[in-house]
């Protein structure tokens, strides 16, 4: 599977879309550090999630991990319901910066 | 429960590729006994996460391993069971971690335990390996 990325405002918005489980988790985390590594902010656009699992949380977290430890801004993106939920059970939705779009981050930025 | 409960038995092999079938098949299951949306949700989570913690702690992503999932219902309940034939598992090994922590890794316990009723590896199944069995109540 392979996850989009686009360039926008500064940003490497990366959309996940369909299952995000342990089949395809590791493209996930590939599209993300491979965008952190070049030392790009990123956003991850989940709003096509139709399912996510630990798998696909832990290469979330690992994406948070790495920018935080390197300076980067990482963040949510439209998170499906879906998702949302998985990110409460998993109590990380206070823990990543969330927003309902990429306008939303640049206009709380202001 | 008897083999009159049984609903279904899944036998597939230990690779990340073959759960979204099985998830399928658990969400029928779910929607067969009347669980609503939110909890036919729930126990496709749980199991999906049990069948992880098969490929990746008992059979170590070795994709030939073999996993058999049964799922049986009565009036009160939903039963899986998983089954593997690796090498058996430490079970104390098998807790959830500290969520104030944040790191990747070690969430896949968490949910089973939040999400289930009951859950925990059962005696040593004749022929080895390991028997995993999730209950989830059924409220109306």
């Amino acid at each position: 599977m392979h996850f989009p990325v686009q360039e926008k405002q500064g940003f490497s918005v990366i959309a996940l879309s369909g299952d995000v489980d342990m089949n395809h988790s590791p493209h996930a985390r590939k599209a993300i550090l491979s965008c952190l590594k070049k030392m790009q902010h990123v956003m991850v656009d989940l709003s096509s999630v139709d399912y996510i699992d630990s798998s696909g949380v832990a290469s979330l977290v690992e994406g948070f991990q790495y920018a935080r430890s390197n300076n980067l801004e990482f963040g949510l993106l439209s998170v499906s319901d879906t998702a949302m939920s998985i990110l409460k059970l998993a109590r990380l939705d206070k823990v990543f910066q969330i927003y309902p779009s990429l306008e939303a981050r640049l206009e709380n930025a202001r | 429960m008897d083999c009159n409960n049984i609903l279904v038995r899944l036998s597939f092999c230990s690779k990340a590729s073959r759960l979204k079938l099985m998830r399928s098949v658990i969400k029928d299951a779910a929607d067969i006994v009347g669980l609503n949306n939110e909890q036919a949700d729930e126990v496709v989570l749980a199991v999906n996460e049990a069948c992880m913690n098969v490929i990746q702690h008992s059979y170590l992503m070795n994709p030939d391993g073999q996993i058999e999932v049964e799922i049986a219902a009565d009036e009160q309940a939903l039963l899986f069971r998983i089954r593997d034939y690796a090498p058996a598992v430490d079970s104390a090994s098998c807790c959830s971690r500290d969520l104030d922590e944040v790191r990747p890794g070690g969430l896949g316990v968490h949910f089973i335990q939040t999400l289930m009723d009951e859950c925990g590896f059962l005696a040593q199944p004749e022929g080895g390996g390991n028997l995993f069995q999730m209950k989830k109540y059924i409220r109306q």
